[in-house]
């Protein structure tokens, strides 16, 4: 079986690349201030939905319904699209989508496309695909473009350019815009306004000259063959509306069965997502429209795998709000390229491993990125119980022989009242004994924190002892 | 009512005098507890780490001692989260296993849950002439639901002058052998909590979890902060003539 591709290749494990995130003083300033001002905002807007857990329990079931049928939705958003007039394809992989979208590019004889932020032709790394080809991809959403011009990898699902500040933002522009097309003004400040003023200057020329564009979409609906983006920057409409091919990459999991399920996420999604009431910009669009070409790539890439898993599958439900990265005190520590995959934070840590399976040791090390605190679970929307996911991955997970012999050990003297009462008993005696410092992988305790005095004798010493205290 | 002590192994090893202080408590309270000694650890360490098969034996071993009870009385929020919330899953559906399970997951409480809920009593007696913060363990909070109880309580112990954690909600990075496998992270989630608690001006932080207590006064004391930490029954536990231990 082939590996499934995501976006990058597997790096070092999880806890390395956090602990060099960790020294960069910049990045976590820059983090926590980020999910701290989003996380607020998303609680104040939730907090004022007259019924958030049915909404949420709405989007939950929809979804499980959906996944649960999914060979019906398919087959009819195919024809609904085609009765449209749009022309849809299958991609088993990475590379058979990147094929596709190529060829569609190619046999329009363009070199240029635009493109909405997208997390799926992120996982298939489509930009560098189609450069293979000849071909360039412009991001056009701002935070994307930041992370383009830089030469940079996303961090966020929502924000890809989170660990970035304004003035690395000016820096970047100053000096990488020219080489994509208008330049950066001389006299560029890092003030938010002339950012952005930079950037939609730079772009407005890209979207007048490209004559095809490429998106995902947040929603695909079976009924009538309608594909929904979501979006706050007005890029998207441009790039759906301007050119003359519109290729959409959308992963199988996206499609809903009706318009009317449309009333639950467009409810869930913003509040969960940017903490709005309702996003900016929502376009929709049936087939082609006149004088256009429409191209819908459904994308498969190890879902089906992740469906027929009975505990893993919820994972499919995700409506990629990143609310469990905004909530994450390990993704606010660690930071997203940590996760070595285009999908970061909690449920990054769920899917990663379930897409790309557990063969490396990054893969292995992410669904331990997790103190299971829970709070994903608690904020998302569509009620992923990542916890419960999380364990059932480390439960299939080969563990490191030290920990195996160290978990047998424990699990032996835990098995018996009586042999947990000797060794409470010798390690009382041996009280004076303890080391300030631990060894091996047990430093990682003691590197930082004080061990606690071990007692005089343990409570089951004193219970018998003392009769429960009635003696 | 017949009512059974689930100590858990880190209180039962480590952290004794908060077994007493339950006892204690619970007597003065006219409640005498029982401490089936087959019982000695929830197996959420294996579970959570990835160890099925191990934590399925403890399962079973603690479902099998504590079966029987009217209730059972947990002076941990974790390890109530763990019987409460995992074991049906390692038991499944059916069989022997489930049954114990099924019998003994619905009169499992966390110790503040006995105390409130079964026990009617929120004014405990208590005197703790200190001023605490409270920190409401993640599975005391998202796990088993805890809401208020230790602060309705804690806000009934004579002396006691309660101050407000910031970020209360925020894990402190323990997450069991999380603390080990990703101890940098886990290091830098404790460093923002102990910030948190010194801010407060505290001189005790209490907790419903003495692991994470563990955790966060390990790094208070090789920090020298002067603050210390105390399991919440230890306090609930203090009279005017009786300190916890």
């Amino acid at each position: 079986m082939s590996v499934t591709f995501l976006g990058m290749p597997p790096t070092r494990p999880f806890p390395r690349n956090a602990a060099r995130a960790l020294r960069d003083s910049q990045l976590r300033f820059n983090l926590r201030k980020a999910t701290r001002t989003i996380r607020a905002r998303r609680a104040s807007v939730v907090a004022e939905a007259p019924d958030w857990a049915g909404l949420r329990e709405a989007g939950r079931a929809i979804k499980e319904h959906t996944l649960r049928n999914l060979d019906r939705y398919l087959v009819r958003l195919e024809e609904a699209v085609t009765a449209a007039g749009g022309h849809v394809h299958w991609a088993a992989d990475a590379a058979e989508a990147n094929r596709i979208v190529a060829g569609l590019v190619k046999a329009t004889g363009e070199t240029e496309v635009v493109k909405v932020k997208s997390m799926a032709t992120q996982e298939i790394g489509l930009n560098e695909a189609l450069l293979e080809h000849g071909i360039t991809a412009y991001e056009t959403d701002l935070a994307e473009l930041i992370v383009q011009l830089g030469d940079d990898q996303p961090s966020h699902i929502l924000v890809p350019a989170i660990h970035r500040n304004r003035a690395e933002i000016r820096e970047i522009f100053a000096e990488h815009m020219a080489g994509w097309g208008r330049p950066a003004p001389e006299d560029l400040t890092d003030d938010p306004a002339a950012l952005a003023e930079a950037a939609r200057l730079h772009l407005r020329e890209r979207f007048l000259k490209t004559k095809v564009a490429i998106s995902g979409a947040n929603f695909a609906i079976a009924e009538t063959g309608t594909m929904v983006v979501l979006e706050s920057e007005g890029n998207g409409r441009m790039c759906l509306t301007l050119p003359r091919t519109l290729i959409s990459v959308v992963g199988i999991e996206k499609v809903l069965p009706t318009w009317r399920d449309l009333e639950v996420f467009l409810q869930l999604l913003p509040r969960s997502s940017t903490g709005e009431r309702m996003n900016p910009y929502t376009s929709m669009w049936t087939g082609a429209a006149e004088g256009q070409e429409f191209h819908l790539v459904l994308l498969d890439n190890g879902r089906t795998g992740v469906l027929a898993d009975e505990v893993g599958r919820q994972a499919l439900r995700c409506i990629r709000c990143s609310a469990c990265l905004n909530v994450c005190p390990v993704y606010e520590r660690a930071g997203g390229h940590a996760y070595g995959s285009v999908y970061p934070g909690p449920i990054g840590a769920i899917l990663t491993p379930q897409l790309r399976g557990m063969g490396s040791e990054l893969d292995r090390s992410l669904p331990y990125a997790s103190s299971l605190c829970g709070a994903c679970y608690e904020v998302c929307p569509v009620a992923i119980d990542i916890p419960s996911v999380l364990v059932d991955l480390r439960s299939r997970a080969r563990h490191p022989w030290p920990e195996r012999a160290g978990m047998a050990a424990a699990g032996w003297v835990l098995e018996r009242s009586g042999r947990l009462a000797r060794l409470q008993r010798a390690a009382g005696r041996l009280r004076r004994l303890t080391p300030r410092r631990l060894p091996g992988p047990l430093a990682g305790w003691t590197d930082t924190r004080d061990l606690p005095e071990m007692p005089e004798e343990s409570f089951r010493e004193w219970w018998d002892r003392t009769d429960g205290g009635r003696r | 009512m017949r009512v059974a002590l689930f100590v858990t192994c880190v209180n039962d090893t480590l952290f004794p005098d908060t077994g007493r202080a339950v006892v204690r408590l619970l007597r003065r309270l006219g409640v005498e507890a029982d401490f089936p000694r087959a019982q000695t650890c929830c197996g959420q360490m294996h579970a959570n780490t990835g160890y099925r098969d191990e934590a399925v034996r403890l399962a079973r071993r603690s479902v099998a001692a504590l079966r029987g009870y009217d209730a059972v009385v947990v002076p941990s929020g974790s390890c109530a989260a763990m019987i409460r919330e995992q074991y049906p899953k390692l038991a499944g559906s059916s069989g022997p296993f489930a049954d114990a399970v099924a019998q003994v997951v619905p009169k499992t409480y966390e110790l503040t849950e006995f105390l409130v809920d079964v026990l009617g009593v929120t004014d405990v007696g208590a005197y703790f002439p200190h001023k605490v913060t409270y920190h409401p363990t993640c599975h005391s909070l998202r796990g088993i639901h805890l809401g208020d109880r230790p602060l309705t309580l804690l806000r009934q112990v004579k002396g006691l002058e309660l101050v407000p954690l910031p970020g209360a909600e925020e894990c402190c990075g323990f997450g069991g052998t999380f603390a080990l496998k990703n101890a940098e992270v886990s290091a830098a989630m404790c460093a923002d909590k102990v910030r948190a608690v010194l801010d407060t001006g505290a001189e005790v932080l209490c907790a419903a979890d003495n692991s994470c207590l563990m955790h966060i006064g390990g790094m208070l004391g090789r920090q020298k902060s002067g603050v210390r930490v105390t399991h919440l029954a230890e306090i609930l536990c203090s009279t005017e003539t009786a300190g916890a231990r």
